[in-house]
Formats: structure tokens, sequence, C-alpha cells
């Protein structure tokens, strides 16, 4: 250990160079070299100027100087017959109008589409972070959130996409995701992913992130249903180091229209830092263009808020607020918005807590764009902001403040059904069209295991020849219905079968589509009109007992049928006896130990989880090794600790006494003391040992004995006690205050151990 | 734009499934299960048709988002050009891939000659024209 006295530097310093939050890096603000989240010095000030129905200028650039993205926004997403309009609002007013419940959605959305991207960009740096929230829940097309899963593994294990699919889906995801390790690998777990997703409820939309050339061939082959990785940049150098133009993605959002599969484009803030391109100007700004240039072409829906670019965006100031702030802009420009929260921005818990929350509260069509439903270490994209760990952190969450993120727990013999159910039918499946075989060790394994290191299955090799037989002989997803009917996986056939179906109405095209209960729910019929409390989304009953239900959540039944089985354990170790009402003693080497009115009766163990009796016999042995003489009764008028331990120092001899809960709440007290002027205190019952009862019981005896003893310690390393143990400690003494009898005096009791 | 007008159009399996009609032909209804179980159907009838996505551009443009309308009708113009040609003219609009712009002009005549692609075709001619302003057919490899 470094000498303090070496370096003037508080140890605090050293401490905090421990956490995990010093990993993540923090960059100064400088606009000019691309770190500034929002109203960047070097933002252009929102101008349009339209001649003859045609724009000659757009936030301060000629018509002649347009780059490419300046030309497509002017030409595709500028509505003319608005613009004049909506650029001629203030700015100041519109932005009040984003958080003002009397001014409706469409209102907004109207003018939007007339307004330049400094406008938008200007009128959303003028809102907070709490008011970027609130208009994001006014403003998000589908009335009802939704939220969206990564699937995949470190051995591209079809079998386990298939596992994970399902589990996936039981946890309630609209859309899951996945891509590959090996980039040939795709056909086998687009097969994996889609007939996993089939089990269940079937409403899972899936697509596979891929080569785009190479996604369209996936999804004409019917496995998928939506595609979303189809970047698009802020700046014309980073779109074309991307490889696209606006037109090349417009062109492509018209070609998987064409082939009926859903999808969503992707932009997000720090993308053309990242890229080299960024221009000097913010990240809000540079996302504004993006989203314009998205809503121009005619795309439903996009990813954005970040996405790869998230932790670059959390090391300036406003990182955050300039992530939600670009989610509302995509929800102002009337597009679905998967709103990132997929890579994980930061390796502090803290900051990754905080950072769903804007999103989880306010509600966005996909709360986020890829929450792993598989370990860490098997997410393919990376780790997300939330994943297969810490699922249940986020219900927590969501049952916390009753918000909608799409989730419900899941019990371990549900997860064990839809795993196995998952894997026989990819299986049955890859076995029915004589592409592999899979041992009952391979299945067993796959059921079992959390990620792909307990898993025994296919080399990274063996999918590789299983994806190039599925490409090679052509099998489509009519071929896997067929083969799951075959093998008797029926309801998975229907499933699968109903998702091709969808695709010939392409119902699921229009924006924020999701299927619920096997229906399209979308922002066409299920628009969100949030208008004030109590209107716009509006959770059920029933989904608000959904999210209630906890695994492990205990009540008072739980709690007391744990204490029934303790019960019998306890009587074989020690009878309590009554022997009429206590009185004073007059033996100055007596210690009266007083017990609570449930003692024995309905409770018997502490929240330290020691057996009452194991308790009391070390209060007792204490006594002794102290040199005195311990005496027993139970109190029955009063449950509190400082009153126990107050009527056993009147009622002992030497003056000193102790009162006990049956949670295991002690006192050392003295006869002629005030109630709560105790000698010693054991308020962290949980935390107490045998050991420390013992010496409690010496600490009496030697008070008793004229002595002056050091109180006891019990050691305290910051533990959350009251989220550990106040719901059993509620009930527990909820139990022991229905015991008192107020006018009931105190009993003697004798103790015998068996 | 009324809610009353969206609900009866829309969803279209719901609300007019008689207007939905499989890639050879046959009527939405007759895209069954059970005609899968039996062999009658392959993965090519479970394609969306030029009329669906229409029909959607219509229900799009009642919900006041042209752009999407008009996406909806861009793609109407590609349900019937070969996969191969689709991701060609992808391929032809990445920066740098075609030499000039007359080169792109003369792809937009094939598709508008051969497809009947006209918005497509207008699509690539608008783009040919910022391409070059902006160099963008300078060759990447």
């Amino acid at each position: 250990m470094r000498d303090p006295r070496s370096v003037n530097r508080w140890r605090r310093f050293d401490l905090w160079d421990e956490r995990p939050l010093r990993l993540d890096k923090f960059a100064l603000e400088d606009a000019a070299n691309g770190f500034s989240a929002m109203a960047g010095p070097n933002d252009p000030a929102p101008s349009l100027t339209v001649a003859d129905g045609r724009v000659v200028e757009m936030d301060g650039v000629a018509a002649a100087d347009f780059d490419m993205l300046d030309a497509f926004i002017a030409s595709h997403h500028l509505d003319l017959a608005v613009a004049p309009e909506a650029m001629a609002v203030d700015s100041a007013a519109f932005a009040r109008d984003l958080v003002d419940i009397g001014v409706p959605r469409a209102k907004l959305v109207r003018l939007a589409r007339g307004m330049t991207p400094a406008k938008l960009a200007e009128i959303v740096g003028m809102l907070s972070t709490v008011e970027i929230t609130f208009a994001q829940a006014k403003l998000r097309a589908r009335r009802q959130p939704g939220n969206q899963a990564h699937v995949t593994n470190a051995k591209d294990c079809p079998l386990q996409l298939a596992a994970d699919s399902a589990i996936a889906a039981l946890l309630g995801f609209n859309e899951v995701e996945t891509t590959l390790r090996v980039a040939k690998n795709c056909w086998a777990a687009a097969l994996g992913c889609a007939v996993g997703a089939a089990v269940g409820s079937g409403d899972a939309l899936f697509q596979c992130s891929i080569e785009e050339a190479e996604e369209l061939r996936i999804g004409m082959a019917g496995f998928t249903s939506y595609a979303e990785t189809v970047s698009v940049y802020g700046t014309e150098q980073s779109f074309v180091d991307g490889d696209d133009t606006p037109w090349s993605k417009a062109f492509l959002v018209a070609a998987y229209a064409s082939r009926g599969i859903k999808m969503r484009t992707t932009s997000g803030a720090g993308s053309e830092l990242l890229m080299g391109f960024h221009s000097g100007k913010s990240m809000l700004y540079l996302e504004a263009r993006c989203l314009c240039a998205e809503r121009g072409m005619g795309v439903q829906g996009v990813q954005n808020g970040g996405i790869d670019g998230a932790p670059l965006a959390h090391s300036v100031p406003g990182g955050g607020r300039e992530i939600i702030g670009e989610n509302l802009l995509a929800a102002l420009l009337d597009l679905e918005c998967a709103s990132g929260n997929d890579a994980r921005m930061s390796e502090s818990e803290i900051r990754v807590g905080a950072k769903i929350m804007p999103t989880l509260m306010a509600g966005t069509d996909l709360v986020t764009s890829g929450f792993g439903a598989i370990q860490r270490y098997d997410n393919s994209f990376g780790a997300s902001l939330y994943n297969g760990e810490e699922i249940e952190d986020f219900l927590a969450l969501q049952r916390d403040y009753l918000v909608e993120g799409g989730l419900r727990s899941i019990e371990p013999g549900e997860a064990w059904a839809v795993r196995a159910r998952a894997v026989g039918a990819i299986s049955a499946v890859l076995e029915e069209l004589q592409l592999a075989s899979v041992t009952p060790i391979m299945r067993e394994s796959v059921v079992a295991a959390s990620g792909s290191d307990e898993t025994e299955t296919f080399s990274l090799g063996e999918v590789g020849r299983i994806s190039d037989a599925i490409k090679d002989r052509g099998v489509t997803g009519i071929d896997a219905v067929k083969a799951l009917l075959r093998r008797g996986f029926e309801p998975e056939a229907r499933n699968l079968y109903g998702m091709l179906k969808r695709r010939v109405s392409g119902d699921y095209l229009q924006t924020a589509a999701t299927i619920r209960n096997g229906r399209v729910v979308s922002a066409i019929n299920d628009p969100n009109e949030y208008r004030g409390p109590g209107t716009g989304y509006v959770m059920s009953p029933e989904r608000r007992a959904e999210i209630s239900r906890f695994r492990d959540a205990a009540g008072r039944a739980e709690i007391l049928a744990q204490e029934g089985a303790l019960q019998r354990e306890e009587q074989r170790r020690y009878l309590l006896t009554e022997r009429g009402a206590a009185a004073a003693g007059t033996d100055p080497q007596e210690v009266v130990i007083a017990l609570s009115p449930a003692w024995n009766l309905a409770l018997f163990k502490t929240t330290g989880n020691h057996p009452l009796s194991a308790v009391l016999r070390a209060l007792m042995e204490g006594i002794e090794a102290g040199g005195g003489k311990p005496r027993l009764v139970r109190v029955r008028h009063s449950a509190d600790t400082s009153f126990l331990a107050l009527t056993a120092a009147r009622l002992a001899g030497s003056g000193f006494g102790i009162g006990i809960q049956a949670k295991g709440t002690a006192v050392l007290h003295q006869r002629d003391r005030l109630p709560h002027m105790n000698l010693e205190l054991f308020s962290m019952a949980p935390m107490v040992t045998l050991d420390q009862y013992r010496a409690l019981g010496r600490n009496a005896a030697r008070y008793a004995a004229g002595e002056r003893p050091e109180p006891v310690r019990v050691p305290y390393e910051g533990e959350s006690l009251g989220s550990r143990f106040y719901v059993r400690t509620a009930i527990l003494y909820g139990i022991e205050t229905a015991a008192i009898d107020p006018n009931a005096p105190p009993v003697e009791l004798e103790a015998r151990y068996l | 734009m009324t809610r009353k007008k969206l609900d009866a159009l829309y969803p279209l399996d719901e609300k007019q499934p008689e207007k939905l009609l499989s890639r050879s032909g046959r009527p939405f209804a007759a895209l069954s299960f059970e005609a899968v179980a039996d062999g009658t159907l392959d993965q090519g009838e479970f394609a969306i048709t030029a009329k669906a996505l229409h029909l959607q551009a219509e229900v799009a443009r009642a919900a006041g988002r042209e752009s999407v309308a008009r996406n909806f009708e861009r793609a109407a113009e590609l349900v019937d050009i070969p996969q191969e040609t689709v991701m060609e003219i992808y391929e032809w609009l990445r920066p740098g891939r075609l030499a000039s712009e007359a080169a792109l002009r003369e792809k937009a005549d094939f598709l508008r000659r051969e497809y009947g692609a006209e918005r497509i075709a207008a699509m690539l001619e608008e783009a040919a024209a910022v391409y070059e302003r902006r160099g963008l057919f300078r060759p990447r490899y």
C-alpha cells in the first residue's frame, strides 16, 4: 500500500480509480472536432427559401451548393405545402407545444414535415431532458410500446438460437434480431431463429443482420420478416464511406417493401465522428439531417439514438440528452422509433441503469433495438446495454415504475418447456430436411445451457456446412413449415406459416407495425393519441398484474409457511414453559432476558437466519460467562425492543436486562434509563452472529458486576439491508405486533434444551 | 384523416382480404395452412403483389404519410423485377459504381422500357444529376 504521507492526494481518489466508471473515457467538449452533443456553435441557423415551388436555399446553403443530403432532403423530405408556415413558427413556441398536452400530436407532426434539419435541431435543443422525455410519450407513433431482443451465440449454433429465440418470445420481445460470428452461417442461423421464434405465441418478428444482398435473399426465402441494419449518415463523406447515398438507401427501402419485408433504417449520434467526417457540427444536427433524409426515403421507421455511437455520445456533456433528443425527432417526423439502448455505453452499472430511464419512462415503439436476451459473451453485436444477465433487473424497473417495457418475468418450468420444445422443433427440421442429425447430448446441453460455453453442439465448420446446404438447396420457410408438421410440431408449423402469409397483405409494412396475439398492430390501427393523464397507452389490469409478478416474490402466506416448517425443528431443540407472572428479582447477579410476544409461538428464526433456540442459548451462555445469572421472561404488552429491554431491566435483580425480538433485534438496558437511552443496541439483526449475541450477554453480566465493558460492535460493510430484509422484517414484525396483549403482564419462562 | 376511414381499410387481411391475391393469382383465402401442408403452395406464392402495395400506399396516404405511400408505390414497380436485377440497380446507385451520369440515365431508360418502372427510373435520373454535381461517379476501387 502507498504511504499516505508520500503524496498529497486524498485516498478517496484511489478508491474512485478502482470503480468501473473509471474505465469509461470522458471527452472535452470541442465542437470544431465533432465533440458536441447539441446546439453546437457551428450548427447553421434555420432558414428556407422557396421560389417557384423549388427550394433555392436551406439552412444557409444555396441550392447550387447542396451536398447530396441537402439535395435529397430538399426534394424528398420537405413538404413545400407546409414549409413556409412551419419555418415561420417561432421555435420556442413550437418547443412549448411539444410538451403541451393541449396540442395534439397530429398538429406537430404535420408542421415537422415542413421543417429543415437546423429548425428541428434548434427546437429540440430548447428542451430539457425531462421535457424531451415527456414529449416522446406524447409523440411516439404507436400507442403501446414494445421491445426487441438480440439473439446470437458465440458458436452460431442454430439449436441454441432456436432455444434462445423461443425464450425471447416468451419474455415478450416483439422482435428478434440475430447476427453471426461467421457470416456464411447466416442461413443456419435464420432457420434456427425462425423456428425458435415460432414456439409459443408466434408473434415475434425476426431479422438476420448480414450483408444487404444476402439479407434480402434470406428474407425472400421466408425466414426473416424485417430488416433494420441499413445505415444512414449525416455528412456526405461519411455516407460515401459507408458505400451508399440517400438514393441507394431509398432504393433499398423500396426493394425490401417489394419483397414484403418490413424494414427500418439506422442512424445515430457519433457515427459521423467515428467515421472521421463530422464537419464540425453537433451530433443532434447531423442526426436531424439523417432523419429528414430517412423520412424522405419513405421508410416507415428508424433505429436511432446513438446505436454504435452511444458510448461516444456519452463521452460529451449532454450526450444522454442528445440521444433521447434524437429519438424524439424520429417520433416528431412520424417515424417508428426503435430507440437504441443497444450498445453498452458504459462500464458503470449506475450509468447503464440511468441510460434506459428516459426511454423506458416515455415509452418508444421499441424501447431497445437490441436487448441482449443472451449472455454478454454470446452477443455477437457486442454487449448490449442490458443483457441476459440483467433481464430481471429490467423487469424490476418495469415493476418499480409500472411502465411498459414490453417484457414479462418467466418461471423456470415454462423456460425449460419452451427451450425443450424449440430444440426439439429445430432438430426435427434439420433431420427432416436431411441437413444434420442432432444427438440427444447436443439437445440436452442446449436446453439446459445459459450460454454457449455450456453447450456440446456443432462446430462452427459444421454450422457452415448446414448453412451452405440450406442456401444451395434452396430451402424455404414453406419447407420448414412442412417439416415441422411432418414431425408433429403443428403449432409451430402454423405460426411459421402465419408469418409467411402476412407478407402477402403487407400489413406489417405500415409504420410501427408489430404482431400482438396474431394480429398486426401498428400506428394505423393503434395510434398514440396521448392527450394527458388517463389517455394514450394505459396499462390493462391484466398487464399490470403480469408486470407485478416477480420470481420468488413473497407475501405473508409464504413467510408463515416457512415459519411453520421451522416450528417443527425448534420443538426438537428446546421447550419454553410458562411459570406464572414474573416478579421483580433481588439477586444482584441476575440479568433478565425479555423475549418478544411471538417468540417461539409464531416465529422461530431471526432475520439473520439463526434459530431462536440458538440465539437464546448464546445470550444465556454469555451472561453466565460474564459471571451473571440469566432469567427469562416473556413480555406480552409490547414488541418494541426498547420497552422489552427496559421491562427486563426493571425485573432484573441487577437492574440490567436484555430485550430481544424474534426477528433478532436486541437491546441491553438499565433500569433507570430513559426508554431510548439504552446501553447497547443490535439494530442490524440480519448481520448479528451468535458470538455477538453471546458477547452481548457477557456485557450485560459485566455491567451487573459494576464494570464498564466495551460495547459489542457488529461489523457492517455497507450492505443494503433494507432491500434484503425489510420484506421479511415487516412481515415478521407484523406477526409479532399481532401477538401483543396490552393488558398482559410479563410471564416467567423456563427454558429446557433437549 | 379519419380513424374511421383507416379502420375500414386496415389491416387489409381483415378488412379487405377479397382484394388480396397470391403471386399466381389465387385468392387470399386459398392460401391456407392445409394447402401448404398438402404441397399445393410453394414459397413463391407467399409474396406481396403490386396491388397489395398500392392498397398499402392508399392506407399510408390516408394516415398522412405521403413519403411512406410513395415508397410503397416505388416498391410496387419492383415486385416483378428479378432479384438479380434489383440487386444490380442497388449496385448502380452506390457511389463510384457507374462511371458517368449518362450511364445511370441509360439504366433508368432500361427500367422504364423493360419494366415500366417510371418512379424508379425517375429516382435514378434524379440521382444521376446530383452524383454528377457532387463528383460521385469517381471510382472507389
